[in-house]
């Protein structure tokens, strides 16, 4: 009986316990999620890899086996890629000077590569990209250098491989790229034009120009470099320098007023020139000429006012017209198909269709193969093209063409299809932003996405005996198929956590490309008419991306769009073009040229009423132009206009100088958007002792949550929070070059604060025997920067932390109460700030080449560093490392607060890798973008690849991880219950018992 | 560190490639040679020479790069006499940076440090401080973790109130047990007595 009464408050107790038992398991697991698991790859994370424009391709596919192509791009990568399906089988990624002249393919084993303007040879293992050996030619001037592989005329025999350039040739032996001889042909300003060589012989042939009126043909060995002949003549009317070698005793030049060609045949020491007038071959002939390199046997292009013309070469003197091919097209080099035949293909563009033509020098009116493709026309006109050749089953040659477009994909065309697409523009991005994606429409539901309870009862049940390390492998495979396929975060609608977004990125090409965080595809992309090539902007230049509008409030039912900025040519005096994309379509909303250059472009903190952003356009006149130009903008503009300030950093000039608008004097309705700079303040540092190495800002977005920062012992201290701070890092002139240019003693870093509204120095710190590269972050009431010490010849990060002593008497409750505190006080940069400053240094191991901060939604989050190393890794450092109040033995109350003992280096935590075992090759920059969810950020970063991750600097505390185990939870509450059941029924019948006796 | 054993050069670098630097026979700078070795670390299966395919070497933070070659070796032509940084970027290992002296009044003297511990180098053989491990290593399941675990604390704790509670009940006095609960009902029901 007395038990009876106790027993059901006990399962009471467990079922109160149940509730919180829950709550704290939530805790638990929710804290529990570390760094990352190796099975937890490419969850939250993609890499995509890319390499660049190519500018060179050498097809391997003699032998059985993989068929590949070998590559060379304007982002110095040399790859090999499989032909069949266009995966890199193996890339290298060269030093960022080492630009890529040439590539072969020697011996049938070896990529040779040359680069740094002919001075350095490398010959890669092609089967795996493993340096096999590497060769520094004494190149006195880097000039236009070319490479020379013959042929396999003896296989076995060690080949050596030409180099030549200027007026010297190397050779190379293929084996171990040991120098066999170099010859200095002493001629001064000799360009040597071509190397050659006969068929089956022991002699090369050299040919070039001295100045610009003689022409030299040189014969020499190729096993000792000696020179067995030579002959030169002169030409009275000159040459332009360029040349096309038509036959092995005839060349073909252009002539110093590039209106006739002069055919130069050499035979035993008697040169002969011809002269052909352009005019008597080419009907209506007019416009800029140039060779193309053709390197066909008895052809010759010429390009002449954008249309190629074929010509054929008969005879020393006998040119003749063959055929005129209009823009856009692009010529391939020759391709022997048998000892006689040769072939080339022809590519024309005519809207979205391509041609295709081979030709053979048999007859080169008709054609061997003729094809046509659809094209996008987002890919732009084609560049360049490459061709190989197979033979078919019935012993004719099929032709495989490997195109480089205008927005630098690569593509395979074989039997008229394309057969695969490589979208390597993403290797050179200039700028990105981010975009949100629709809100998901009523009608869809979201519980469709998991099939039925059951199923998701079975996915959670394999995780979970997954956590337990019970699974098979079979299983395991199981699992990491089920959570790498989820649909949910592939889905093209916003989500409650704000992981799924749109990356867009502008391209150098002028292409800009929208990519979905969830797995990084392209959802669109275009390539804006604006940045192409055109009659009216010959070099067009992509500049930045901004959000142009933003659908908040007002304007729901309209897209967000990016505005494109690019300028006409390099100069900074360029026009202008602008460009509104949808960010959702990739339609080019509004496209125009203007008429004034951009040289600073200040995205404004106000939108007009349609959202839509409002920029602020410094001309290299200093004038301000006011986008979007409507009257809606221009009020809200004015109520603004005098809290505007800028700033400019001239380094050349090494000054800074901060601006305030103006209106203009006279008032004409096209000038109403125009506004007048006025000069407030200027800093100019002495340029004998500094040199301007690096400023930052924060970032325009940062949000900051709180002002205070409650320190050990209960004490307050107020972070100076400004938006105006630039940080500015100056180097001695001595020292401003690399690494061991410079002595310690030379060398001297100066770090300084500035109010960019009033150009006053809040803070300004010297570092003895520092030198740059400087790489710096401002966040906060913070600074941190990266340099190089001289003295202890390791690198350094230097925090620098702001705080506002005028507030700092705010501490004291009763003045609180009594009003009598200055919170309410505005901080303006006018009143004079009563600063302080703390700082510290430490060493870090590696040389970074970017630095970035994660940001949060609401700024409640710690902070991470992110350090992109020269390993082109991505390391993320917290930042109570990089805390001035960090000392050596910290007080109890200071371990309370998180302060860690300070130590002379920075840890570098091999898990703390936010790309884990991948490089983001050719590293250039990381963005973080903030998520809904407060405890987490995302993380773009590009180079040559693609990154993309999303981090918790403090973890996930405020949501479950994908791993939380649903269905242990269940298990263990189903079971709880069953005991509960079972209990009771264990009472009922003790009671009973007890009843009975 | 003031004790560094100075290193000699060599006149033709190509012969005994493991010497640190030789001024080359043309042009205005030395060249450094050097090795990297990784050896008795290939607990994770790899070969040696597949884990180095890709390791790069750097000079003074990206001046110039270059690779090794497959029998561990690397070498930069043409640099000026001076103090230098080269590193290393080798995904799994952890290199330390290298301070090279090249000097200028003794052509041919060289010194190699690490910069990380400041150990000298006798000749310029580069070893990795640790191996890199990018990933958290799951804990095999236990009982103990199991245990630990907050379903397994409340497994525990459910077991304990059913099987022990009843027990340490049984053990009181039934008089003892009614007072308690007489107790119990006047502390919380004062109204209804």
């Amino acid at each position: 009986m007395g038990s009876s009464h106790l027993r059901p408050p006990t399962a009471m107790a467990i079922r109160a316990r149940l509730g919180f038992v829950i709550l704290l398991l939530l805790f638990f697991s929710a804290t529990l999620s570390a760094a990352l698991y190796e099975d937890q790859v490419g969850l939250a994370d993609w890499h995509h890899k890319y390499i660049g424009k190519v500018k060179h391709a050498v097809f391997h596919t003699q032998k059985t086996g993989r068929k590949r192509v070998v590559v060379s791009t304007e982002e110095n990568v040399v790859a090999s890629l499989d032909l069949r399906t266009g995966f890199i089988f193996w890339r290298n990624v060269l030093g960022k000077n080492d630009d890529i002249d040439q590539v072969d393919i020697a011996l049938g084993k070896y990529v040779v590569t040359l680069s740094s303007g002919g001075s350095i040879l490398r010959a890669w293992n092609l089967p795996d990209g493993q340096m096999i050996w590497e060769s520094t030619l004494p190149v006195s001037t880097p000039s236009k250098s070319s490479l020379y592989v013959p042929a396999n005329i003896n296989v076995g025999k060690d080949n050596l491989i030409l180099v030549f350039g200027g007026s010297s040739i190397h050779a190379l032996s293929s084996m171990d790229g040991q120098i066999v001889w170099r010859k200095e042909l002493s001629i001064d300003s000799l360009e040597i034009q071509q190397i050659f060589q006969p068929h089956d012989s022991d002699v090369i042939n050299a040919v070039g120009f001295v100045g610009s009126s003689e022409f030299v043909v040189y014969h020499i060995s190729y096993r000792t470099g000696e020179v067995m002949q030579q002959s030169k003549a002169s030409f009275e009317s000159g040459f332009c320098g360029e040349a096309s070698l038509v036959f092995d005793n005839l060349v073909v030049a252009l002539d110093a007023s590039k209106s006739s060609l002069v055919s130069i045949s050499f035979k035993n020491e008697v040169i002969n020139f011809h002269q052909i007038n352009l005019s008597d071959l080419v009907p209506d002939f007019s416009g800029k000429v140039t060779l193309l390199p053709l390197k066909f046997n008895g052809m010759l292009a010429i390009e002449i006012a954008s249309s190629i013309h074929l010509l054929r070469v008969k005879g020393a003197n006998e040119l003749e017209f063959v055929e005129k091919i209009s823009h856009p097209f692009a010529v391939s080099d020759a391709l022997p198909l048998s000892k006689e035949q040769q072939a080339f293909a022809i590519l024309q563009h005519e809207e979205s269709k391509i041609h295709f033509k081979v030709k053979s020098d048999n007859d080169l009116r008709n054609e061997i193969l003729k094809e046509t493709i659809q094209m996008d026309s987002h890919r732009g006109n084609i560049e360049k093209v490459f061709i190989n050749n197979y033979i078919r089953t019935d012993r004719t040659h099929g032709f495989r063409f490997l195109v480089v477009m205008e927005d630098h994909s690569l593509l395979l065309i074989q039997q008229g299809e394309i057969v695969w697409t490589r979208e390597d523009g993403l290797a050179s991005i200039v700028d990105s932003t981010t975009s949100e994606l629709p809100v998901e429409k009523e009608g869809v539901s979201v519980a469709e996405v998991e099939h039925n309870l059951f199923e998701w009862l079975k996915g959670h049940l394999l995780k979970l005996k997954g956590t337990l390390m019970l699974a098979s492998p079979d299983e395991v495979a199981a699992i990491q198929a089920i959570r790498l396929k989820s649909s949910e975060k592939n889905k093209m609608t916003r989500d409650h956590n704000g992981f799924r977004k749109l990356i867009i990125v502008l391209t150098r090409a002028g292409k800009v490309l929208a990519l979905h965080t969830g797995d990084g595809r392209v959802v669109w992309s275009v390539l804006l008419p604006a940045l192409r090539r055109s009659e009216t902007c010959g070099n067009p230049f992509a500049l930045r991306v901004y959000q142009w509008q933003v659908p908040h409030h007002h304007a729901m039912h309209e897209n967000p769009s990016v505005l494109v900025v690019g300028r006409c040519g390099h100069g900074f005096d360029a026009p202008g073009i602008f460009s509104i994309v949808d960010s959702y379509t990739g339609k080019v909303q509004n496209s125009l040229m203007l008429e004034h250059s951009v040289s600073h472009i200040m995205p404004l903190p106000l939108t007009d009423s349609t959202e839509q952003r409002l920029h602020l356009i410094i001309d290299a006149k200093l004038q301000a132009h006011l986008y979007p130009k409507n009257s809606d903008s221009l009020k809200h503009f004015f109520n603004e206009m005098p809290n505007i300030y800028w700033y400019l950093v001239e380094v050349e000039k090494n000054k800074i100088r901060g601006y305030s608008l103006e209106n203009k004097a006279e008032l004409d309705t096209a000038e109403e958007y125009v506004f007048q700079a006025k000069e407030l303040w200027s800093i100019v540092f002495p340029s004998e002792s500094e040199k301007i190495a690096v400023t930052a800002t924060r970032k325009m977005n940062e949000i900051v949550h709180t002002q205070a920062k409650v320190v050990a012992d209960q004490d307050v201290m107020y972070k100076y929070i400004s938006k105006n701070i630039l940080f500015v890092a100056t180097v001695a002139p001595k020292a401003a070059g690399e690494i061991g240019s410079a002595t310690p003693e030379e060398a001297l870093l100066y770090a300084y604060l500035i109010d960019t509204v009033s150009g006053r120095i809040l803070h300004r710190v010297c570092h003895q025997g520092a030198q740059g590269p400087v790489h710096a972050v401002v966040s906060e009431n913070w600074v941190v920067y990266h340099y190089f010490n001289l003295r202890a010849h390791r690198y350094e990060m230097s925090v620098i932390e702001i705080y506002d002593q005028s507030r700092a008497d705010n501490k004291d409750v009763w003045k609180l109460v009594l009003g009598k505190h200055n919170l309410t006080v505005p901080v303006s940069s006018y009143s004079r700030p009563d600063v302080m400053v703390k700082s510290q240094s430490y060493f870090f191991t590696h040389s970074v080449k970017s630095m970035a901060v994660t940001a949060t939604a609401k700024g409640i989050t710690s902070k991470q560093l992110l350090i992109g190393t020269i390993g082109d890794q991505v390391l993320a450092l917290d930042k109570r490392f990089l805390d001035p109040r960090r000392s050596v033995n910290p007080t109890q109350s200071e371990k309370e607060e998180g302060i860690i003992p300070l130590t002379d280096s920075l840890p570098i935590v091999p898990q703390s890798y936010i790309t884990h075992s991948l490089q983001v090759e050719g590293l250039r920059s990381m963005v973080t973008i903030p998520a809904k969810l407060e405890s987490t950020t995302l993380v773009f970063s590009y180079g040559v690849d693609l990154f993309f991750t999303r981090i918790a600097p403090s973890r996930t505390y405020d949501s479950l991880t994908e791993d939380f185990s649903y269905a242990l939870l269940l298990i263990t509450i189903v079971v709880l219950v069953a005991a509960i059941f079972v209990t009771w029924a264990l009472s009922e019948k003790k009671e009973l018992k007890e009843k009975w006796r | 560190m003031k004790l560094a054993l100075l290193l000699f050069f060599l006149l033709v670098s190509n012969f005994l490639p493991s010497s640190l630097a030789a001024p080359s026979s043309s042009g205005d700078g030395y060249t450094i040679t050097g090795r990297v070795k990784v050896e008795g670390m290939t607990s994770k299966g790899f070969g040696v020479s597949s884990k180095l395919l890709n390791a790069k070497i750097i000079l003074n933070g990206g001046q110039s790069v270059t690779f090794v070659r497959a029998d561990g070796y690397f070498t930069f032509h043409n640099v000026p006499a001076g103090t230098h940084l080269i590193e290393v970027a080798a995904l799994g290992y952890f290199f330390s940076p290298v301070r090279v002296d090249i000097s200028a009044r003794f052509p041919g003297k060289i010194q190699a440090a690490l910069t990380e511990n400041r150990k000298v180098l006798h000749e310029l053989i580069l070893e990795p401080l640790r191996e890199e491990q990018y990933y958290e290593i799951r804990e095999p399941f236990s009982i103990m973790s199991f245990l630990k675990s907050p379903m397994g604390l409340m497994v525990g704790f459910m077991l304990l109130v059913i099987f022990v509670m009843p027990k340490l009940v049984e053990n009181m006095d039934p008089e003892e047990i009614r007072r308690a609960q007489e107790e119990m009902r006047t502390n919380f029901l004062p109204g209804s007595s």
